[in-house]
């Protein structure tokens, strides 16, 4: 089922995450419903659906911090559990919630954790590590910040702060939980267009829960659509973000989603 | 971006080169205040000793070194059996709650944590009470009841804490934060029990809770000192845990640390630095907390410039407040420290609120 949705990709490769009959849950409350859902290597795929459709969990289930209640996600063809922490963490990079520190601290020392899955225990951060922090910073445009303390940065800056740090991660896979949520219209963009570039020169592969439909469908040639935990819509925007879903999955009249989907 | 190339020259060498500069400073500075306190600590007293005769002492009883300086049989023992060994239980205190602080607050990303936030001060108290209280005198080479039940009820409930509120998830931090205060105050109601029967002991369970180190010896010092050091020491091997736990448990997570088991492992070895503390000096407060601010202040937060540069100034601030504090006549270490430290870290605190400068 998932071979047909992913012969829409771009690239026809090999899965990179594949998910079959995945359910997942906490407490008594189940959230996704036998879900099945392939990423190739080399894909961008957005994410989207109502508040409360289960997309966190599933990015949680995908990077192997939440357990299914059934069924299996597999990274590479192996069970994602079974995958050593600091070599999933060195194959998926995942932008976290914006946190608050605790402390003080520079964002370039914020940006220099990415580097955590690849130091050597004890070493510290070698030159190559202070290279990737480096590019990245200057990569996400936030170099006039890198003195800064991360406490007195505004939310959308902070945003830019994670989404460097899991850029200096330099992993394969790229999974982001609605990366635009606090950001202005001109750095929506801005990390639309990162996306797309580390996703076509680099190939990475990115994974992105997406609130902003029209973002989703401008700069994302795959998008899965998520209601009340099941897989309603997987393929281009056109094919997922018709007039009717829209209506049925979001009710609200299509009329006040403007997309580009219609000249797609 | 076009302003990054401006600040791109100014910078010149990014991250690699400002991150290096600082530290070595602040750490250069903090041997030197260690030394000087040393030969302060020895040199200063009823009798005065020249810092060449303390040094003679130590070389040559060390290192079998003799340096051509002559010491006088009573100089001899005045440094090395009476003030030597107290000046080093200092250092080793002070640099074992310093970097006890700045573990529990990184771990509970929570800069009130200090040494005693998993119950471990009460804990002890109550057992350095009942230690005091039973009609029994048991002493095994230089260590009496008070010592061993002192240690024990530490870390007995820094274990309890952590059992009962340290089953993570969301809020986990507030749950073990709250119940260590919870377990704290049914030892703080025991011990208030406790020395209210107590009648002519008070005074003994009372120096205990003002913590000092007027009761120093090498044989204390070397028992205390491998527990110490070694926690130290384990905790600063795992210092880019700590840094990564900073970001929060589910980004720590996906920074490849197992955030559980490193979090049991850190408050383990920081129970056991801070147990091995209070055994046999009490409850010396203050250095725990505030030393690990101030070389924040100084270093900004990364664990491998805090925790060694804490140890360093730990150790030589407390040496230093018990120094001012014999010299006064015996005042608790305590006192000494928070009367003239809490003002310098209020002018501290005031300055950087302006902003993070590094």
């Amino acid at each position: 089922m998932s071979a047909v949705a992913s012969a829409n990709a771009v690239v026809p490769s090999p899965a990179v995450i594949a998910a079959r009959g995945l359910t997942l849950g906490y407490a008594g409350r189940m959230v996704i419903d036998a879900a099945d859902l392939s990423v190739a290597e080399g894909e961008r795929l957005a994410l989207v659906g109502p508040n409360g459709a289960g997309k966190s969990s599933l990015l949680r289930a995908i990077t192997g911090a939440l357990a299914p209640r059934a069924g299996s996600v597999e990274l590479l063809g192996e069970p994602v559990h079974d995958v050593p922490r600091k070599k999933l963490a060195r194959t998926i990079a995942v932008v976290p919630e914006v946190a608050d520190l605790p402390f003080a601290m520079p964002v370039a020392e914020v940006v220099a954790l990415g580097r955590l899955p690849h130091e050597p225990p004890l070493t510290g951060l070698r030159p190559t590590d202070a290279a990737a922090v480096d590019a990245a910073i200057e990569r996400i445009g936030i170099s006039h910040l890198r003195r800064r303390d991360m406490r007195e940065l505004s939310m959308g800056e902070r945003q830019l702060v994670f989404i460097a740090v899991a850029v200096a991660q330099a992993a394969p896979i790229l999974v982001l939980d609605e990366p635009t949520a606090h950001l202005d219209i001109r750095h929506q963009v801005d990390v639309m267009e990162l996306l797309v570039d580390l996703n076509e020169r680099d190939g990475t592969t990115v994974l992105a829960v997406l609130h902003d439909l029209a973002l989703a469908a401008h700069f994302f040639p795959r998008v899965v659509v998520l209601a009340e935990g099941r897989i309603v819509g997987d393929g281009t925007p056109s094919e997922t973000l018709g007039a009717d879903r829209i209506r049925d999955v979001f009710r609200v009249d299509p009329a006040l989603v403007r997309l580009p989907v219609g000249a797609a | 971006m076009a302003a990054g190339a401006l600040s791109r020259d100014v910078e010149a060498g990014g991250l690699a080169a400002w991150v290096r500069a600082r530290p070595l400073v602040v750490g250069a500075v903090a041997i030197a205040a260690l030394l000087l306190t040393l030969v302060l600590g020895v040199g200063l007293g009823s009798v005065r000793v020249a810092p060449a005769e303390t040094f003679a002492v130590i070389l040559s009883r060390l290192f079998g070194i003799d340096i051509g300086v002559t010491v006088t049989p009573a100089t001899e023992v005045i440094v090395w059996d009476l003030r030597l060994p107290r000046v080093l239980t200092a250092m080793l205190i002070g640099c074992g709650l310093a970097v006890a602080g700045a573990t529990f607050q990184g771990l509970l990303r929570n800069p009130l944590a200090d040494p005693y936030v998993l119950g471990t001060a009460s804990g002890a108290a109550v057992g350095a009470a009942i230690a005091v209280l039973l009609p029994i005198q048991l002493v095994v080479i230089e260590f009496g009841l008070l010592h061993g039940l002192a240690f024990v009820g530490a870390l007995a409930s820094a274990w309890l804490v952590f059992r009962l509120g340290g089953t993570g998830g969301a809020g986990g931090l507030t749950r073990l934060l709250l119940t260590g205060y919870a377990i704290g105050s049914v030892l703080a109601a025991v011990l208030t029990m406790a020395m209210y029967v107590s009648g002519v002991e008070l005074r003994q369970i009372f120096s205990f809770l003002l913590g000092g180190l007027g009761g120093s010896s090498w044989v204390r010092l070397v028992v205390a000192a491998p527990l110490i050091i070694g926690s130290a020491v384990l905790i600063m091997a795992r210092g880019r845990s700590l840094d990564g736990m900073l970001l929060g448990d589910a980004a720590a997570g996906h920074l490849g640390i197992d955030v559980s088991r490193e979090r049991g492992i850190l408050l383990a070895l920081a129970s056991m630095a801070t147990a091995a503390a209070v055994a046999i000096s009490g409850l010396i407060g203050f250095v725990g907390l505030v030393v690990p601010h101030v070389v924040r202040l100084l270093v900004g937060p990364a664990a491998h410039r805090v925790l060694p540069i804490s140890a360093l100034a730990g150790a030589a601030l407390l040496s230093a407040a018990d120094l001012g504090a014999r010299l006064v006549g015996d005042v608790p270490v305590g006192v000494v420290m928070a009367l003239l430290g809490a003002p310098f870290f209020l002018f501290l605190l005031h300055r950087s609120r302006s902003g993070y400068e590094l």
